[in-house]
């Protein structure tokens, strides 16, 4: 598939979606309000993927360990087909995750989906990463030379 | 030869029971939640997810729960619930220079770009009980100091790669790494292949060959590269979409570990190198892994491997706690009829040797 505008925002959306706190996520779609009705194409699943490592962090890939994944797919009535998949094995996650990606394919729903949840989620991954980075910088350790005394 | 003998389900229902019991303790004491192991056993997690093989960090809590805390059993639990699941895929490889690090320090360069980050360590803890811990009370939150959480750290890897000092490690292939889990493994192995066996190998018998290494049984004198534990984000590509997504974010421990030269008539010496990767944070366990990956390139290296940590066939058919408790406990399973057999044996050479005896004495008595 071809980078085209649509797909960076899915990408960007769907990954956004899959990192935030499953209890989150489901608290501001369920502020949402009323939604289109969409079926389940695929009930949610529990599966793993193989997480890959690189030899010294930048040379050929190994296999790490795998890791839980829960997938699931829906499509809207209007014919719109939406994918989630989540670390872990929230079935409720990979649902919403679907439906706001079918949902996000429609016009009209763009900015209310991006304003009222992506941006939100957004922002909330960026401060979790700031105190993290803010936590570790107090233990970063600032070298001082102690002269030494004339004689000494 | 096996007879099938039946018997004992009642006394086997009842041990599950007896078990169970155990397992809750104490009625009056407060049960367990998953939350707590997570949250306050992190790092129990983390040896049982990366041993496991299974990044599920409630997964783990829960076999740690069950195993009563006993590690080698948890990992073996999480293992075996593993294979009832379907596979979706292999990840995009883990971008570790991209992490979001709590702790990245390095023994080679006092001033290495980005600082030495002490993060959560036992390092400069004093190994002295703390009881204050064993009331519950109030524990503050952790300072904070300005900080760039969007500026990733610098490789040390890289910058002494520029000058040439350090052997790049092996050329990147994008292709999907071969997956031991998906076929048996056949010696000599890949550097790929090893590392995974050694990723999910036990901690405590990488560490011991690692020590040894140190200790002069395969001794190549190892520097901390660097030492960086964070949080990465997985990317996959599922096969509706075509594209690649961030799927979640773990944490993990990755060890560079530099190690003595070496060098031909074409490639001048440089230093080599040794790498470990866990999940959550096991910076012991990426050590040991690292020095043991490093051993284990002996081959590659043209050096003489004449010790233990150096053979691949002894190192990677021993690392794994689940075959080993496995093959070690399985001696307590009934084995009745294989010692009828041996005991018939014995029996048969005293009798024998009694006879012989007999036969001497006579012998010199005639005489």
């Amino acid at each position: 598939m071809s980078s085209t505008p649509t797909t960076a925002r899915r990408q960007r959306w769907l990954s956004v979606l899959a990192k935030a706190p499953a209890a989150r996520l489901a608290s501001l779609w369920q502020a949402l309000g009323p939604t289109p009705s969409y079926t389940a194409l695929r009930r949610p699943e529990i599966g793993l993927v193989m997480v890959q490592g690189r030899i010294s962090g930048t040379g050929a890939p190994f296999c790490a360990g795998e890791m839980t994944v829960t997938r699931a797919a829906v499509r809207l009535d209007s014919g719109e087909m939406g994918f989630g998949y989540v670390r872990g094995r929230d079935a409720r996650q990979a649902e919403i995750v679907a439906a706001i990606d079918a949902l996000g394919q429609r016009a009209e729903w763009i900015e209310t989906l991006e304003s009222a949840i992506v941006t939100p989620l957004a922002h909330e991954a960026e401060a979790r990463h700031r105190l993290i980075a803010a936590r570790a910088a107090a233990t970063r350790v600032d070298f001082f030379t102690v002269a030494r005394e004339a004689g000494a | 030869m096996y007879v099938a003998v039946k018997g004992g389900e009642t006394t086997i229902a009842h041990s599950l029971d007896l078990l169970a019991d155990k397992r809750r303790g104490d009625r009056d004491v407060a049960e367990l939640s998953l939350e707590q192991i997570d949250q306050q056993l992190g790092l129990a997690v983390d040896r049982v997810m990366t041993e496991g093989s299974c990044y599920d960090r409630s997964l783990a809590a829960l076999a740690i729960k069950q195993a009563r805390g006993d590690l080698i059993e948890a990992i073996f639990l999480l293992r075996a619930y593993r294979t009832t699941l379907p596979r979706f895929g292999a990840s995009e490889p883990l971008d570790t220079t991209r992490m979001v690090a709590e702790r990245r320090i390095s023994s080679t360069f006092k001033d290495v770009p980005g600082g030495q980050v002490l993060g959560p360590t036992y390092d400069y803890t004093h190994r002295l009980l703390d009881f204050s811990l064993a009331a519950s009370g109030e524990r503050p939150e952790a300072p904070t100091a300005p900080a760039d959480a969007t500026h990733a750290l610098p490789r040390v890897g890289d910058i002494l790669q520029r000058d040439g000092l350090l052997e790049p490690p092996p050329s990147r292939d994008d292709g999907e790494a071969r997956d031991l889990t998906r076929e048996p493994l056949v010696l000599p192995a890949s550097r790929p292949l090893r590392l995974q066996n050694l990723a999910r190998g036990d901690e405590g018998f990488l560490l011991a060959l690692g020590y040894s290494t140190q200790r002069g049984y395969g001794n190549n004198h190892p520097f901390v590269g660097e030492i960086r534990y964070g949080h990465v984000p997985v990317s996959f590509v599922p096969e509706e979409l075509g594209f690649a997504i961030e799927i979640g974010e773990i944490e993990v421990t990755e060890c560079d570990m530099v190690n003595q030269f070496v060098g031909s008539h074409d490639v001048p010496p440089q230093f080599t190198r040794g790498y470990g990767l866990a999940f959550g944070h096991a910076e012991r366990k990426a050590m040991a892994m690292a020095l043991v990956d490093r051993a284990l390139r002996a081959d590659e290296l043209g050096e003489a491997a004449t010790s233990p940590a150096q053979d691949e066939e002894f190192v990677l058919a021993h690392s794994d706690n689940v075959e080993g408790s496995g093959f070690v406990q399985h001696l307590k399973l009934p084995h009745y009829v294989d010692f009828q057999s041996e005991l018939v044996v014995v029996r048969m050479l005293r009798t024998e040797a009694e006879q012989r005896r007999e036969q001497a004495a006579l012998a010199q008595a005639a005489e």
